[in-house]
C-alpha cells in the first residue's frame, strides 16, 4: 500500500477490500454434498478426519443454495446431466465447480462406448478446476480445491472489468 | 431335489410345454420352456409342496448375438427346501411379448420393467410397465446388440467428441 505502510497504529491493516473479500471467501469454499459414483468415496474420505477438508474452511452443504462450489464427484450419467445443470443453476452465484475424476472430466472408462454417460461435464455446465484420477485421491481433491482458491484469491470482484461502464 | 428330478417332474406335469434341460459346465442347469405357458410353470413352481419355490432370485433379459431370438430367463430358489432351478424362454425380437409373473412374484416387477427398458421385451398383464433406469423419453433399448447409440439426447452429445 506504498505511501500509507506504518501511518497507523499497529491494529490496522490496509487492504483493497477485493483483496478482503476474495480472502474471506476463498477460506470457506462450502461445497456441495453431492456424489455421483465411487470418487464420491474419496470426497467423503476427504472430508473425514484423516483429511480433513475443514482445515482449508470447506464443508459440505446439503443444498445448493448454501453452497459456493459443486464438486462432480462421479460419472454422469445422461438422466443424471439435466438435475445437475439445474442444481448448479440453483446455486447462489458466485459459484464455481471442480471436475473430479476421469468421468466427470471426459466420460472416463465410458469414453467410446457409453451410450449413456455425458462425455464432460463441461459439455453443460462451466468447471473451475479438473483433477485427474480415477478415482483421485484425497490428497488431489484437497490440491484441486487449493487451486480454486488461488483462482479466487485473483479474482477482480469490486473493481470494474474490462469493458464495463 | 436336484434339477434333473424338477425338470423330470415339470415333464411329467406340462409334457410338450418343456422344451429341453440344458446342462453346461458354467451355467445352473437349464429348463428351457415354451414362453406361453410360463405362468402355469410359475405358479406350479411356487405352490407345489414338493416343490416350493418361493422365491425368484433373479429374471433377466438376454440377446445372445443381435440375429436370433432374445431370451428370458428365469432363477427360482426354494427357501423351505434349499433347491434351485431355473428356467430358460425365447420370444421373437421384434414385438417380443411375454406374460408377466409380478403378480406371481413381487421380484419380478422391477426386474420385468428392467428387462423391457434394455431389451424392449413386453411383458403382458404387468402393473405398471415403463422404465425403470434411463428416461421416459429414451428411444431404443440399449442392450441389445443391434441397438445403434443416437448422436444427441436431450441435445447432449452421446457419442465421443471429436
Amino acid at each position: 500500500m506504498g505511501a500509507l505502510n506504518h501511518k497507523f497504529n499497529e491494529n490496522i491493516l490496509i487492504t483493497s477490500l477485493d483483496k478482503l473479500l476474495n480472502w474471506s471467501r476463498s477460506g470457506s469454499e462450502w461445497y456441495f454434498q453431492f456424489g455421483l459414483a465411487c470418487c464420491a468415496i474419496e470426497m467423503m474420505s476427504a472430508a473425514a478426519a484423516r483429511h480433513d477438508l475443514e482445515r482449508f474452511g470447506a464443508m459440505p452443504r446439503s443444498s445448493p443454495r448454501q453452497a459456493d462450489v459443486m464438486i462432480v464427484a462421479g460419472t454422469v450419467t445422461l438422466k443424471m446431466a439435466t438435475r445437475v445443470k439445474r442444481l448448479y443453476e440453483q446455486m447462489a452465484e458466485p459459484k464455481y465447480v471442480i471436475s473430479m475424476g476421469s468421468c466427470a472430466n471426459s466420460g472416463g472408462p465410458y469414453w467410446q462406448h457409453g451410450y449413456h454417460v455425458l462425455k464432460g461435464v463441461d459439455q453443460i455446465i462451466p468447471v473451475d478446476v479438473y483433477i485427474p484420477g480415477c478415482p483421485p485421491r484425497p490428497e488431489a481433491l484437497i490440491e484441486g480445491l487449493l487451486h480454486l482458491q488461488k483462482k479466487m484469491r485473483e479474482e477482480p470482484r469490486l473493481a470494474k472489468k474490462e469493458g464495463q461502464e | 431335489m436336484t434339477e434333473q428330478e424338477i425338470y423330470a417332474d415339470l415333464t411329467a406335469e406340462f409334457g410338450d410345454k418343456i422344451i429341453e434341460f440344458v446342462v453346461e459346465e458354467t451355467l445352473n442347469p437349464t429348463v428351457v420352456v415354451k414362453a406361453d405357458s410360463l405362468a402355469d410353470i410359475c405358479t406350479y413352481l411356487k405352490d407345489t409342496e414338493a416343490l416350493q419355490f418361493d422365491s425368484l432370485m433373479n429374471l433377466a433379459g438376454h440377446d445372445s448375438d443381435g440375429v436370433s431370438d432374445l431370451s428370458v430367463i428365469y432363477h427360482f430358489h426354494s427357501t423351505f427346501l434349499d433347491h434351485y432351478i431355473t428356467l430358460k424362454i425365447f420370444t421373437p425380437r421384434e414385438d417380443s411379448t411375454v406374460d408377466s409373473v409380478a403378480n406371481i412374484y413381487r421380484t419380478a416387477d422391477w426386474h420385468e420393467r428392467e428387462a423391457w427398458d434394455l431389451y424392449g421385451i413386453k411383458f403382458n398383464g404387468h402393473p405398471d410397465l415403463k422404465r425403470i433406469l434411463l428416461e421416459e423419453d429414451w428411444e431404443g433399448h440399449p442392450l441389445k446388440k443391434d441397438y445403434v447409440a443416437a448422436e444427441f439426447y436431450r441435445g447432449m452429445r452421446i457419442a465421443k467428441v471429436k
